[in-house]
């Protein structure tokens, strides 16, 4: 667009302290940094020079920053089961038979900086000599800590209202499942569960009955 | 002494005008100062934008404070602010002012948004500094959670298992995006330092350069005219009329209309000090020890809505609700001065702008109300905390009363209210004989349903018996509780009786004694 010079009404002209037309009018008075040389011809003899620095930067910095995205995503990129490892929550005789009761453990992928982090709890649920159910403390719905009554044999969570039955499978309100389960095995007396990342929708505690995928 | 001040006043001009010829900025500050705008917006309504950058200048001061103290570790984290609340002088301030500072900042950003819209202040040609500040708010509704999370107690740690609940919902790359988020596998070390990095660097550096530019583009395009209908906005004419507005009938910014800004930033710092002086810092909560469970994780105010709302979207429409609504939400803000960017700018002209805006204030407001005292969670502590008023205890029948016990020992209080205590999620109970027949209360309390567990496994007979008499003693006294339509008086054209007692008190009692 061409420049045009405005008649205000009332006589007043464009200056300093007016607000210019931020589409073509008044922008044209000066050359647009998108039309300078080195910008229209940066193959030019004396534009070249400039244009191969840039690119040495681009391919330096290129080369030096792809591998840090591997330091960002890093904790997100390990093998499948990499987390994951066998722990013990302690013999099997503290848990008696058909009750459910809270277990705490420290979950096997530790740093130096975590404290009491790494403490981790879960409800194990013993229902004869030789079987168990051993649930994650985080409802299915968002995570949050599910607590146990013996009394009407509910799990409730305190967040939104989910409620599971004994068993794990869900009872009412927003969860789309049953809790989490770990993968669970007797050794030496001792019960161990397959444990080590928080159990969400993606990252299940196991994953027996369901889909490894979404839902 | 004359001659003295006149010295001092000469060498401080002196040096005023020896630091200006070499940096050279006096013809900028004046312009930006002295520039002439619509004396119509030298207003009250006009303050919130510069009160919403006087806190965001009190939260990187107090930020800074706060980080000489604070220790980005797991291990540390909630000692240090222990510390900070309880051991350093002021440090309890300090806190209080950063958290209050916070609160205070969301609601004048938003409040700012919410004028700015019903100005029609992002139409031509302010559609950039619009696009900038939906950028702002994003980043302070993103200062807002990493700063809880920073507050490293029980609420931030469950708040973390929540973002990664939300977050691994993403289709395919969910459980990447989970330990992305968290660092690691589980919420430990790696998160805080990450979720650190974010609220201290990287945020607030896009929130300054952002914010420049927004204040920059106020400058230059002029602050938003106030509004008259029948005004209309067009592309062709709107800078020249801009400009006569502002040059015949304005005032220059400094002091015509910076004076009502410097009002309301110092009456938002005394307030922000108020609270913080009165209401003390906003936690730590107890210590982020995930093996104590006995805690009730709440989100601070500004997200308290979305934790309503996640709470009654039925199970099916959560995970495309949760990827969705934000993507459309922030699209349509985006959209937004494109869609509209000419036309009236007065509310009064624009009843569907008025219309939707109050919609979702209201709505926003009333979910956030919902969400301080969660209706649908069951109240963990009701069954053995709050007692049965004895007016429900009144009955004769050792069955009956048998009956209460269950109903105590059982947790139905902590979903069900009566006499005025217990949980929300499910109906009061103090009426229930009245709605449904006693074999409506057999089937309900057995087979649920209606978001209500069915109790059949954990039932003895006896227990479902007792309970449920119980419960058909739960009616106003003079009004009959529920039977069940007299089908017999409908197929038997003899039967003359009252419905409500004799030829139904047959069915009822078969239909029990079926059970």
């Amino acid at each position: 667009m061409s420049t045009v010079e405005k008649e205000y009404k009332g006589g007043t002209q464009p200056d300093a302290h007016s607000v210019t037309e931020p589409e073509g009018h008044g922008m044209g008075q000066q050359e647009s940094l998108l039309d300078a040389d080195f910008i229209k011809h940066p193959l030019n003899r004396r534009n070249v020079l400039m244009t191969i620095g840039i690119g040495l930067n681009a391919l330096v910095g290129l080369a030096i920053a792809a591998p840090v995205i591997g330091y960002i995503l890093g904790p997100a990129l390990r093998k499948k089961g990499y987390y994951k490892s066998w722990v013990t929550l302690g013999e099997v005789s503290k848990y008696p038979n058909g009750q459910t009761r809270l277990a705490t453990f420290v979950t096997p992928y530790t740093t130096p900086t975590d404290g009491i982090t790494d403490n981790t709890a879960c409800w194990v649920r013993r229902t004869s000599e030789t079987n168990f159910q051993v649930f994650a403390i985080n409802c299915a719905h968002l995570g949050c800590p599910v607590r146990w009554f013996p009394q009407s044999s509910l799990f409730m969570c305190p967040c939104h209202g989910g409620v599971y039955y004994q068993d794990g499978s869900r009872a009412a309100g927003p969860p789309e499942r049953g809790l989490f389960e770990y993968k669970w095995k007797i050794v030496n007396g001792e019960l161990q569960i397959n444990a080590g990342q928080l159990p969400t929708l993606s990252n299940q505690a196991s994953v027996k009955g369901s889909s490894p995928c979404l839902g | 002494m004359p001659g003295l001040i006149e010295n001092a006043g000469r060498a401080g001009r002196d040096a005023y005008n020896w630091v200006e010829r070499r940096l050279q900025v006096e013809a900028f500050v004046k312009d930006s100062a002295m520039h002439p705008v619509p004396k119509s917006t030298a207003s009250w309504w006009y303050v919130f934008g510069s009160a919403a950058t006087a806190l965001l200048v009190l939260q990187i001061i107090t930020g800074i404070m706060l980080a000489l103290v604070y220790s980005p570790s797991a291990a540390e984290a909630w000692k240090s602010l222990n510390q900070l609340d309880t051991s350093l002088t002021l440090g309890w301030f300090l806190r209080a002012m950063h958290g209050w500072g916070s609160n205070f900042m969301i609601a004048v950003v938003l409040v700012h948004m919410m004028q700015v819209f019903v100005f029609g202040a992002y139409k031509f040609p302010r559609e950039l500094t619009w696009l900038l500040g939906v950028g702002l708010l994003l980043m302070t509704l993103g200062m807002g959670f990493t700063g809880q999370v920073l507050r490293f107690d029980q609420d931030a740690f469950w708040g973390l298992g929540i973002g990664a609940s939300i977050s691994s919902r993403v289709p395919f790359i969910g459980g990447y995006i989970v330990h992305a988020l968290l660092g690691g596998p589980m919420i430990g070390g790696p998160t805080l330092t990450r979720f650190f990095a974010l609220h201290v660097f990287v945020i607030p550096g896009l929130l300054i350069l952002f914010a420049s530019a927004h204040v920059w583009l106020v400058l230059k395009l002029g602050i938003n005219e106030w509004p008259m209908p029948g005004r209309i906005v067009r592309r062709s004419t709107y800078v020249q009329e801009y400009n006569e507005l502002s040059h015949h009938h304005g005032v220059p910014f400094v002091p015509g209309a910076v004076w009502k800004d410097l009002f309301f930033s110092a009456a938002i710092y005394g307030a922000v000090a108020a609270c913080a002086f009165i209401m003390g810092p906003i936690g730590p909560g107890g210590q982020p020890d995930p093996t104590i469970i006995q805690t009730v994780p709440k989100p601070d105010y500004f997200f308290l809505w979305i934790y309503s709302i996640l709470s009654y979207l039925p199970d099916s429409l959560e995970t495309p609700f949760i990827l969705i609504a934000p993507v459309i939400g922030i699209g349509v803000l985006v959209a937004l001065p494109f869609v509209a960017g000419e036309g009236e700018k007065h509310w009064s002209r624009r009843p569907v702008a008025v219309l939707t805006l109050t919609t979702l204030a209201i709505s926003i407001a009333v979910l956030n109300h919902l969400g301080t005292y969660e209706p649908w969670s069951p109240k963990m502590t009701a069954w053995s905390g709050y007692v049965l008023p004895v007016k429900y205890v009144h009955a004769e029948n050792p069955l009956e009363r048998q009956g209460a016990n269950v109903f105590k020992a059982k947790q139905c209080q902590n979903c069900h209210m009566i006499g005025g205590l217990g949980g929300e999620r499910g109906p009061a109970l103090d009426n229930v004989a009245t709605r449904l027949t006693e074999d409506q209360l057999v089937r309900q309390v057995l087979q649920g349903g209606g978001n209500m567990p069915a109790y059949g496994k954990n039932l003895s007979p006896a227990e479902t018996t007792a309970l449920v008499r119980f419960l058909e003693t739960m009616h106003p006294i003079g009004e009959p509780p529920a039977r069940e339509s007299p089908v017999l008086a409908i197929e038997s054209p003899d039967n003359t009786g009252n419905p409500l007692t004799g030829a139904t008190a047959q069915v009822k009692a078969t239909g029990h004694d079926s059970f």
